[in-house]
């Protein structure tokens, strides 16, 4: 099980990538923390999900 | 000194140092903090930092101010067709002249951030767009270890005080605001709920020049 934004999912396997545009997030207004690390953009294809991996998806909203 | 004449940068010292104590202040002031995108969150980011007598203040924009803006930054009708860098610079020194203020008038990018904001300890993000708050963060996080961002996403609309919070992401990212409420036609940023996102920002920027021994 992965930890994301605090709830436990079973996405463990599944590439980083691929479950940020299944759950429907956009690609360019989304940082993401895999275990207390901010991860760059270009590993989003290329990481995969572990079993105790905690992540945080932060997607930002308009007005500033 | 005459109580209405412009005090010497001692006696404004001094002054401060009554207010927010000797502890708070000599941190306060060899604060270096960068205040990116300067509308109605980093407009009154800065104001408050100034205020607080942060020695080095950054601000960065690329825009000019507009009617439109009036609503909620922190500009008045004689700025209208002033670059938002140098009016509001201009307002920061008149409450505090004795603080350092460099301004970049430009656009900050992936290619330009990190070497933009090279000497900033903190960065305040407080652009408008969601694609450039997530570019400022994914590149200084990625590529800058020694930097700390407090950013600000959700504070669109009225009402809803107490859903505004600050959260600590990590040891490097703090993010304050409602998370949701973005700006659609409709429900649009007012000056109110805009000031307490950015009261949340500066907050956490003093705090984290007080706590840290930089």
């Amino acid at each position: 099980m992965v930890q994301i934004n605090g709830e436990m999912k079973n996405a463990a396997g599944c590439f980083l990538k691929q479950y940020l545009l299944e759950e429907g997030y956009r690609m360019d207004t989304i940082a993401v923390e895999l275990n207390k690390e901010i991860l760059p953009k270009k590993d989003y294809a290329n990481t995969l999900l572990k079993d105790n991996d905690v992540i945080e998806i932060i997607n930002f909203v308009r007005g500033g | 000194m005459n109580q209405y004449n412009l005090p010497s940068k001692d006696e404004f010292e001094q002054m401060i140092y009554e207010r927010h104590t000797p502890k708070v202040h000599d941190k306060v002031k060899k604060g270096n903090v960068a205040v990116a995108g300067l509308g109605g969150l980093g407009s009154h980011i800065a104001i408050a930092l100034a205020r607080m007598g942060v020695g080095f203040l950054h601000l960065v924009d690329f825009d000019v101010v507009e009617p439109s803006n009036l609503n909620r930054q922190e500009y008045r009708i004689s700025h209208l067709g002033m670059a938002k860098t140098e009016a509001l610079k201009e307002q920061l020194l008149e409450i505090n002249p004795y603080i350092e203020i460099r301004t970049d008038n430009l656009k900050v990018t992936e290619d330009n951030a990190v070497e933009l904001f090279q000497k900033d300890e903190i960065v305040c993000e407080a652009f408008d767009g969601p694609e450039q708050k997530a570019m400022l963060i994914n590149t200084l996080l990625s590529e800058k270890k020694d930097v700390k961002i407090v950013s600000g996403t959700g504070m669109a609309g009225y009402g809803k005080s107490n859903e505004i919070i600050t959260k600590k992401i990590n040891e490097q990212l703090y993010i304050c605001g409602d998370f949701v409420n973005g700006a659609k036609p409709g429900w649009g940023l007012m000056a109110p709920r805009v000031m307490i996102c950015a009261g949340h920002e500066a907050n956490k920027v003093i705090e984290l020049l007080v706590k840290e021994t930089v």
